[in-house]
């Protein structure tokens, strides 16, 4: 079963990469597009398994995230746009009144 | 028909529609209501009393009203018990009181507090009701929280004066140190006997197999509630301050209805106190004692209330004397021409203090005769009815107590006789006095109060001469045999038997005495009087400082719990402990807060990195563990 390991491997990969980028990189837009990379890594692991026990469910789960993401950027996107409107800067260091 | 639950509710309504509606409605409304009902109570126990007259002698009208609280199958009931006792109560109380309520009428006519006084007088009369036709010790005692209550709102009725106020406080508090016996009492009936019912207490006590509880345990502790609220030693001290309130309340609650309730209690319950020889001796000695010092303190008071409120006092030592001594029937016989004659003697001086404008001090008084003429009448046939000259009414009931507390094989002796012939004398003596000093002896009133003296209008004046014909001829019903069937009257000693008239004729020569000797002293006004107090000044002191017993309760009761409640209760444990605990969390989690609020920094990527070390940590821990 190299191929499923591989897969996992590369699901790995996406997820830390994509984390690594949201707590790392300082961008709104850039921090957004590494969530969307790890909800994808999320998904690769889901057909993965859905493939390896041969049932549906992981690949039913799939489409569900697809429409959650779709919301998500929905949100998202006007909220950074709406940033950037105000101070020209999409620098989240910027952004800390949220502070208790 | 329910005769006897509407003779309670009369006055209740009459609270309630004056309490809510009377400052709306004026005072023709509040006077109608006010005196109305309390008159309609008084027709409806007329119509109870022939009722019962036509059952028989020992007959008992009973009425459950209502069931209170019922568990398993026992309970109690709200239920009203009509005998030839309560009858004699009843009576008086909504006869008395209709009266006190008409004069005052008139006595108030001036005052804001108009509506309020009729529906508090009428919420007293409620509850004395209660007091006396309540079957079970239970429904008697919420009459009498109840009185106490009334008595309270009356007392300080002018509460805008502090020391008024405070009478009111000390009554209430003193009261409730009686009541504590009262409970117990109540307590250990119930507990022995599993009844509260009072004509059911009588008979278990007289049932051939005796209860299981120690009759003169329970006797002590009932009289102990009766002290309290009878103004016996040694809680005798709040009635004479209770002459803060008006002068129709001290007439009505303060001498001739709520302070016979301990009298009408223990003669209730005589079926314990007949089987309790040493409880019925604690009574007689405890009523001697009260009747002799308390006459002797109104020797020489010189406020016209204070005089009386100290020989209420004392009569009512008289009364739990002949309870004491076994003499029930002769003891509500002495409630009852006490009943006429005080009352008599308070609306006179209410008359006189009306008169004068507020003046009570009878230092200042002095040839009223000639000016308020019915006032001066009828307060001197109630003084030589309480002096106990033949053959007005005390004179009757005085001379049995007397004769009762020689003779009785139930505890009399020659001892308790010489105290209450004392006591006896100086009621004479002193009631002369006031009546020399207020009325007869030459005006020492000043200039300006004697320009406004006026006899009182028609509904005070009228109302002191129903009284003083009752306190005429109100001691020839013989009330003790007419109560003979409930209360049996002691049997008196053999060796004693043929001398009755003798101390007949005794009693009136002190009594006649004690007249004389208050004619030479004061017939010349006050002269006398002060140089005989100039001889002894330091028995003067005692007797005008009422023996300090309020200094000595102050410094042994009130100056060491005013310490505990200030530093122990207040310093220790309100400030240092509560406070201290809650001001303490209060700051722990002030600081706490402050050095978590560190971590909010509002930096998204820190929160990620703690979100993530977060779920690295679970994950480790579940691997590890799991």
């Amino acid at each position: 079963m190299a191929d499923t390991q591989l897969l996992l491997g590369l699901s790995f990969v996406l997820f830390a990469l994509g984390l690594v980028g949201v707590m790392v990189r300082r961008n709104a837009l850039v921090m957004l597009m590494c969530m969307e990379l790890m909800l994808n890594a999320v998904i690769l692991a889901l057909v993965t398994f859905s493939l390896e026990t041969a049932t549906l469910s992981g690949a039913v789960l799939v489409f569900l995230i697809f429409v959650v993401a779709a919301a998500e950027i929905a949100i998202a996107i006007p909220i950074v746009l709406q940033l950037s409107r105000q101070r020209s800067s999409l620098d989240v260091e910027g952004y800390d009144r949220l502070k208790g | 028909m329910n005769l006897l639950t509407i003779i309670v509710l009369l006055p209740l309504a009459g609270f309630l529609l004056n309490g809510l509606l009377g400052r709306r409605l004026g005072r023709t409304f509040v006077s109608i209501v006010g005196c109305g009902l309390p008159v309609l109570a008084f027709f409806a126990t007329v119509k109870a009393v022939l009722l019962l007259q036509a059952a028989g002698p020992d007959a008992a009208l009973l009425e459950v009203a209502y069931r209170w609280a019922s568990f398993g199958d026992r309970g109690f009931d709200v239920a009203f018990y009509f005998d030839r006792l309560t009858a004699v109560m009843t009576l008086i109380i909504t006869g008395v009181g209709s009266l006190i309520h008409v004069y005052s009428t008139g006595y108030m006519k001036d005052d804001p507090g108009y509506a309020r006084y009729f529906a508090y007088l009428n919420l007293f009369l409620f509850f004395m009701l209660t007091l006396v036709l309540g079957r079970s010790l239970l429904v008697c005692f919420v009459g009498w929280e109840g009185v106490g209550l009334a008595s309270y709102l009356l007392i300080g009725f002018w509460f805008e004066d502090p020391a008024k106020a405070a009478a009111g406080k000390k009554a209430f508090i003193t009261n409730r140190v009686g009541d504590a016996g009262f409970l117990l009492g109540l307590f250990l009936l119930y507990w022995a006997l599993g009844t509260v019912n009072m004509d059911e207490i009588n008979a278990a006590f007289a049932a051939p197999v005796a209860p299981a509880v120690s009759a003169s345990l329970v006797g002590v502790l009932l009289f102990i509630g009766a002290t309290g609220k009878s103004a016996q030693i040694p809680l005798h001290v709040w009635l004479p301050d209770a002459m803060a309130g008006p002068t129709p309340v001290s007439a009505l609650i303060h001498a001739a209805t709520m302070v016979t309730a301990g009298v009408y209690l223990v003669a209730r319950l005589h079926g314990i106190y007949e089987h309790a020889p040493e409880a019925s001796q604690v009574v007689a000695v405890i009523g001697v004692l009260t009747a002799f010092f308390a006459a002797t303190i109104a020797l020489v008071q010189t406020d016209i209330k204070k005089v009386l409120a100290y020989s209420t006092v004392s009569q009512l030592g008289l009364m739990f004397l002949a309870l004491g001594v076994g003499a029930y029937g002769v003891a509500v016989f002495h409630v009852y021409t006490h009943a006429f004659f005080k009352a008599c003697l308070f609306l006179g001086a209410g008359s006189v203090i009306h008169a004068l404008g507020g003046e009570q001090d009878i230092r200042k008084m002095g040839g009223l005769w000639r000016r308020i003429p019915l006032t001066f009448g009828t307060f001197a046939i109630a003084t030589a009815a309480i002096a106990g000259i033949p053959p007005l009414a005390g004179f009757f009931s005085k001379d049995e107590i007397l004769w009762f507390a020689l003779a009785s094989e139930h505890g009399g002796s020659p001892i308790l006789w010489a105290l209450a012939s004392a006591a006896s004398l100086m009621t004479s003596f002193y009631m002369f006095r006031l009546l020399w000093l207020t009325f007869l002896t030459p005006s020492r009133m000043s200039h300006d109060t004697e320009h406004h003296v006026h006899e009182s209008p028609f509904s005070m004046t009228g109302v002191l001469v129903v009284l003083a014909v009752l306190s005429a001829i109100g001691g020839f019903f013989q009330l003790p045999h007419f109560l003979e069937p409930l209360l049996p009257i002691p049997a008196v000693m053999e060796s004693l038997e043929h001398y009755e008239h003798t101390f007949v004729y005794l009693a009136v020569a002190v009594a006649l005495l004690g007249f004389v000797a208050a004619t030479v002293m004061y017939r010349g006004g006050l002269a006398r009087g002060e140089a005989l107090a100039a001889r002894f000044p330091r028995l003067h002191r005692a007797l005008g400082g009422k023996y300090f017993i309020d200094e000595l309760y102050e410094a042994v009761l009130y100056r060491p719990l005013h310490w505990i409640s200030d530093r122990v209760f207040l310093g220790l444990g309100d400030r240092f402990l509560i406070d201290g605990s809650l001001h303490g969390l209060a700051a722990l989690t002030r600081r706490a807060s402050g050095r978590l609020k560190l971590v909010e920094t509002g930096q998204l990527q820190w929160y990620v990195a703690m979100a993530v070390i977060g779920v690295v940590g679970c994950l480790a821990w579940v691997w590890r563990h799991g």
